[in-house]
């Protein structure tokens, strides 16, 4: 199964396609897409670009993220795995959301 | 330092102006992403993993603490609370928002700061020994002759669309501080015959997928003809460089398919035509620049003698040489153990920029080495200076040690990026700490890029690690050998790749080696020399 991603156009913060059309920051609301329905999909978010960038399919398994992509795709969904945005996080700094 | 005149002022006022508008025009829909990126870039903002990245120019890494306080207060107010100085001597934030930018940008122009050039295939901000100035074995101040190139290069209408981005880099001391044998064109400093002062220069030299080491074009360019002979190289450039593949775009691969002989006749030719014209420079335009460059005044107190080791530790590494009497440099280094390295808080941009005030005449420089400078410190001062830094976390003993690594943001952060890099960078620093190697190894260097664009500088490091993706794994080579400053050198790879644990392990044997293996006070790179890279590849696959 796939899934679509792309950066928010006003902020770059990362977004997944919804089933009913719209963009959510939580992975768990994206839709997920056979390969039969990818392509309208794509179509679809490829001419949102007033809201978006760069639209473009993942690989999801279940609930999860797969595919050669996994790492990348993990750190955009989940943030840096280290550097001090992510000490900041653990520090409970209230202006960090990852 | 220099200061805007009406001019500078102007420009970057209305182009804060001009981005403001394009910002504006893309939300709402009146630019398509594909018209807006070359305009975003061009104003040094880039589109990252997890959010946009605004880079900010530091001509030639000359910060005064006005603009440093400035620094922080947008990564207060606009990022994450941080800053992150990059290898070319400027700072990126991580997480500023598209529609924040051209405000960013309008406060950042309030200090004569702005990301104009930035990104593109134009040329750069030109870099420099972060001792220019200062440094006790300076031939003449680099400084003057990089506003001077700030000013011809900027929005110069002729090479804002080359084959590919462009960086210059300028040496005024006998040790290279500039790496300019690794730039597209590297100016030394030196004296002619008769004493006057010029410079020889060197083109075709970089890393990325090609690492390749500049070509000398001429021993001696007259001050006067500076600008007449940057022009004729990059004239050459623009008109025969590549464009139809941007892997070999870059100025290298033109010096190296013309061959040396050939592109230098092709710059000479053209240097004949522009040569006695109007870009000779005024004799009275290169005094009104180098008089924002006087040197400090000497300091005569007296100096009070410290047993503290930590102050003694600190002094050893971080502080360097001064040509005036009484003056000190002071490395101030951001690689604290495990840190990330070249992160600054806002609160220490904020403290060090005070500091910078009471002890530093108000200046600041950052490092291609991603450590911060105070180049004018009175010896007196070094012990007060020492105690306030450590209680900010700024005074780790440890510039030009192992430990000091340099580190791209790598796949944490960076959309080019195939692995990551600062998790490396942390975990080595960590391990060298608990090994206690890093200061018997000495003067070493280590550095990291994830991914071929070298922006860690790995090709020149004398340890360097590359990350790569293999089938969704990250692999690291590992090589050694590679030297920026003096005679440049390029690494070798040491052999096949490691997964990140064991490339962590691998470096802390090499530099094992390192230590058991040298003789007397030699380097890494004269021991590699005299015992060859076998002692090193059989330690380190040994198992």
């Amino acid at each position: 199964m796939k899934a679509i991603t792309a950066n928010r156009l006003e902020d770059g913060r990362v977004v997944y396609r919804k089933a009913e059309g719209g963009w959510t920051q939580h992975f768990e609301d994206a839709a997920r897409y056979s390969d039969d329905a990818l392509d309208s999909a794509l179509e679809a978010a490829l001419a949102e670009e007033g809201v978006v960038v760069g639209p473009y399919a993942i690989d999801v398994e279940g609930a999860a993220l797969s595919g050669a992509k996994l790492r990348r795709e993990s750190i955009r969904l989940f943030g840096p795995t280290a550097g001090s945005t992510r000490e900041a996080a653990k520090q409970g700094a209230d202006h960090v959301q990852i | 330092m220099y200061r805007y005149d009406e001019i500078d002022d102007t420009l970057v006022r209305e182009r804060v102006e001009e981005f403001r508008g394009q910002v504006a025009a893309r939300i709402k829909g009146d630019l398509t992403e594909d018209q807006f990126k070359p305009l975003r870039l061009m104003n040094g903002v880039y589109l990252q993993l997890h959010a946009y990245m605004l880079r900010v120019a530091i001509p030639y890494g000359v910060l005064s603490s006005d603009q440093l306080r400035m620094l922080a207060h947008v990564a207060r107010t606009y990022d994450r609370g941080y800053g992150h100085f990059t290898t070319r001597q400027n700072i990126q934030y991580n997480w500023p928002r598209l529609v924040d930018i051209p405000e960013i940008l309008d406060q950042l122009a309030s200090v004569e700061m702005h990301a104009i050039q930035t990104s593109g295939n134009c040329i750069r901000n030109t870099t420099t020994d972060p001792f220019a100035g200062a440094a006790a074995d300076e031939v003449s101040d680099p400084r003057p002759w990089c506003e001077l190139i700030r000013q011809w290069s900027t929005l110069h209408p002729e090479f804002t669309y080359l084959p590919r981005k462009f960086k210059i880099a300028v040496t005024g001391a006998k040790a290279d501080r500039a790496a300019i044998g690794v730039h597209d064109i590297g100016l030394r400093l030196v004296a002619g015959e008769n004493g006057d002062i010029g410079f020889e220069v060197h083109a075709g030299g970089g890393q990325g997928r090609t690492p390749r080491v500049a070509v000398k074009l001429r021993d001696f360019v007259g001050q006067r003809d500076l600008l007449a002979y940057l022009t004729a190289i990059l004239r050459v450039y623009n008109l025969a460089g590549r464009r139809d593949n941007m892997y070999k775009a870059r100025i290298k691969i033109l010096v190296e398919s013309m061959g040396a002989d050939a592109f230098t006749e092709a710059v000479e030719d053209e240097f004949a035509r522009l040569k006695n014209g109007p870009l000779t420079i005024p004799v009275e335009e290169i005094e009104r620049v180098a008089a924002h460059f006087l040197p400090p005044a000497a300091d005569p107190r007296p100096v009070a003698k410290s047993a503290d080791p930590a102050f003694l530790r600190w002094k050893a590494h971080n502080v360097k040489p001064h040509k005036v009497d009484g003056l000190r440099s002071v490395v101030v280094s951001l690689k604290p153990t495990g840190k990330t390295p070249g992160d600054a808080s806002a609160g220490q941009m904020d403290a060090l920029a005070d500091l910078a005030d009471r002890y530093g005449l108000s200046e600041i420089r950052v490092t291609k080495e991603q450590n911060l400078v105070l180049p004018h410190v009175a010896a007196a001062d070094l012990a007060d200076l020492h105690a306030v830094l450590a209680g900010l976390e700024l005074a780790t003993p440890n510039a030009g040690l192992a430990s000091d690594i340099v580190s791209c943001p790598g796949l944490d952060y960076c959309n080019l990026a195939n692995a990551r890099s600062i998790p490396l960078a942390q975990a080595i620093s960590k391990r060298l700490a608990e090994t206690g190697l890093d200061e018997p190894a000495g003067e070493l260097t280590i550095k990291i890029s994830g991914c071929i664009n070298a922006c860690g500088h790995h090709h020149v490091a004398n340890i360097g690690l590359l990350g790569v993706d293999k089938k969704g794994e990250e692999v690291y080579q590992l090589t050694v050998g590679g030297v920026a400053d003096g005679q440049s050198a390029v690494g070798k790879i040491l052999g096949p790749g490691f997964t990140a644990d064991s490339a962590v392990e691998a470096v802390l044997t090499v530099v094992r080696v390192f230590t058991e293996r040298r003789t007397g006070a030699e380097t890494f790179i004269e021991t590699l020399g005299r015992i060859g890279a076998d002692p090193f590849k059989e330690a380190v696959y040994a198992d």
